[in-house]
């Protein structure tokens, strides 16, 4: 049995199609489809449940030494009131998951992947010490994204503090009327946004009405999963599961900007330093296809006639209007510009490595 | 929306036959299903298709299905319009969104597709 989020008769009242994603009854899409809901989040603003998202608190003297131990990131690098971006590693390098780190004077909060929720509950806890308090709140707190170009001003509106004051990957503690809420600004569509964390599950109904409300005038919509899928993939955000896991590791997924192996021990260290040393063997490349077609999941990538990979995420871009897709090709196949062809059933397409990102207009720049 | 001059399978495609020629699409149904349609991989002009083989392939944003001959036959023309547009699915499935003409090679097999009626049922409207 699927679990249902706090706003689950809203999403129905909307007239969401609904899927099963990592034990809950999430919407994939409303009404008007993907595509359209692609468009309003990067043309205006768009508002996302993202409940099944996993929140865990560490807390105790020793957490941020123990923090330091199990992810990639620098954590000693963020203040009080910033957000880090991380990996967790087994000890082979490959990835157990990415995260948030939210660093607050006396905890650490920390954002995990639905699908991962309960494996990286119990991957911190076998590697837990003497000073640290680990605690899983996921099923107590509900979590709406709003992004797009008008979201601080949607936002704004509903919130006393001066949200032009909090920069990218920050966030403060304040107030939706009276309900306590975490606002970060931070998103995973390649546009400005916010995304609000709150425990008083019994005012989610109330919290996305006034935010609805607040989004009228700039046509705000609610936003499916499928639409948060092709917004990321056209940022080339990794999604664990596609384009990372535990065969993969930080330095080839292109997160290399993340890993930090000067900071001291970490678990995966030794070999992500192997890796950085001998230069990656492969790498997370996006494509787009040249020739008509897309590109899904599980596709094998050629080159020269040779099969050297296969697509991890694929799709149509809403915004450039062509297939693409992300795949991990070998060292010599790595540089943009370079020609590969991606088997679609029975035919060889074209398609281009290129630079990341694959849509370069989001508001997040601006 | 379902139209009551067609035929129906259980995969969801329409047929419309004329004589020997049979026009064919996905329903109502099934676009709603697949949601935005942004590609259609056509067979070839003459191509010889049986029945319950592979006929188109149409991608949506974020699924790909495969289209089945209702019937074994030849194809006679395909809808071009769908090479730019392949939204006319959506937006028109029984007209404008249709996907190919074929001539049919087995009368018989007609008798295996369901009435208006029937597919009503089968997905439950």
């Amino acid at each position: 049995m699927s679990k249902e989020t706090p706003f689950y008769n809203i999403h129905k009242k909307l007239g969401a199609k609904f899927v099963d994603f990592a034990g809950f009854k999430m919407p994939v899409q409303y009404k008007k489809g993907i595509v359209h809901e692609h468009n309003i989040v990067r043309e205006k603003v768009g508002m996302f449940d993202l409940t099944h998202m996993g929140e865990f608190i560490v807390r105790g003297p020793k957490r941020l030494e123990f923090l330091q131990k199990m992810t990639v990131n620098d954590l000693s690098q963020i203040e009080v009131g910033q957000v880090q971006y991380t990996n967790m590693c087994y000890p082979t390098g490959g990835i157990v998951d990415d995260l948030l780190i939210y660093r607050y004077e006396d905890i650490y909060y920390l954002v995990v992947n639905a699908s991962n929720l309960e494996k990286d509950f119990a991957w911190l806890k076998d590697h837990l010490v003497q000073g640290v308090e680990l605690e899983d709140v996921s099923d107590k707190t509900a979590l709406i994204a709003v992004q797009g170009p008008d979201a601080q001003t949607v936002v704004q509106k509903i919130i006393l503090d001066d949200l032009s004051q909090i920069g990218y990957y920050h966030f403060i503690d304040t107030k939706i009327g009276d309900v306590d809420v975490l606002v970060s600004r931070t998103g995973y569509t390649g546009e400005d946004g916010f995304e609000i964390y709150f425990t008083e599950l019994d005012k989610a109904e109330e919290l996305w009405e006034k935010i609805e409300e607040a989004g009228k005038e700039f046509e705000i919509e609610p936003i499916g999963l499928g639409a948060r899928d092709t917004l990321r993939l056209e940022m080339k955000y990794p999604l664990y599961g596609n384009d990372i896991d535990q065969d993969t590791n930080s330095l080839e997924a292109g997160l290399r900007w993340f890993v930090k192996l000067d900071k001291g021990d970490f678990i995966g260290k030794e070999v992500l330093e192997k890796v950085a040393k001998n230069k990656i063997q492969r790498k997370l490349v996006p494509f787009v296809m040249e020739d008509k077609g897309v590109p899904r999941p599980h596709y094998k990538i050629f080159a020269n006639g040779k099969e050297i990979g296969e697509v991890r995420s694929g799709t149509m871009s809403p915004s450039l209007k062509k297939g693409i897709g992300t795949g991990y090709v070998p060292r010599e196949f790595m540089k943009s510009g370079n020609e590969i062809e991606i088997q679609v059933r029975k035919k060889m397409l074209k398609a281009k490595v290129i630079k990341p990102p694959f849509y370069k207009d989001g508001s997040i720049k601006r | 929306m379902i139209k009551e001059d067609l035929q129906y399978t259980e995969t969801h495609e329409w047929v419309k036959v004329e004589g020997k020629i049979a026009t064919i699409g996905i329903t109502d149904y099934a676009q709603h299903e697949l949601g935005d349609i942004v590609f259609v991989e056509l067979p070839e002009i003459k191509d010889e298709i049986d029945q319950e083989d592979v006929l188109a392939t149409i991608e949506a944003v974020k699924a790909v299905e495969e289209i089945y001959s209702p019937i074994s036959g030849i194809v006679l023309e395909i809808n071009d319009d769908l090479e730019d547009d392949s939204e006319l699915i959506n937006s028109s499935p029984y007209d404008e969104g249709w996907i190919v003409k074929m001539e049919i090679t087995n009368m018989d097999e007609l008798g295996n597709l369901l009435t208006a009626d029937a597919y009503s049922k089968l997905i439950g409207e």
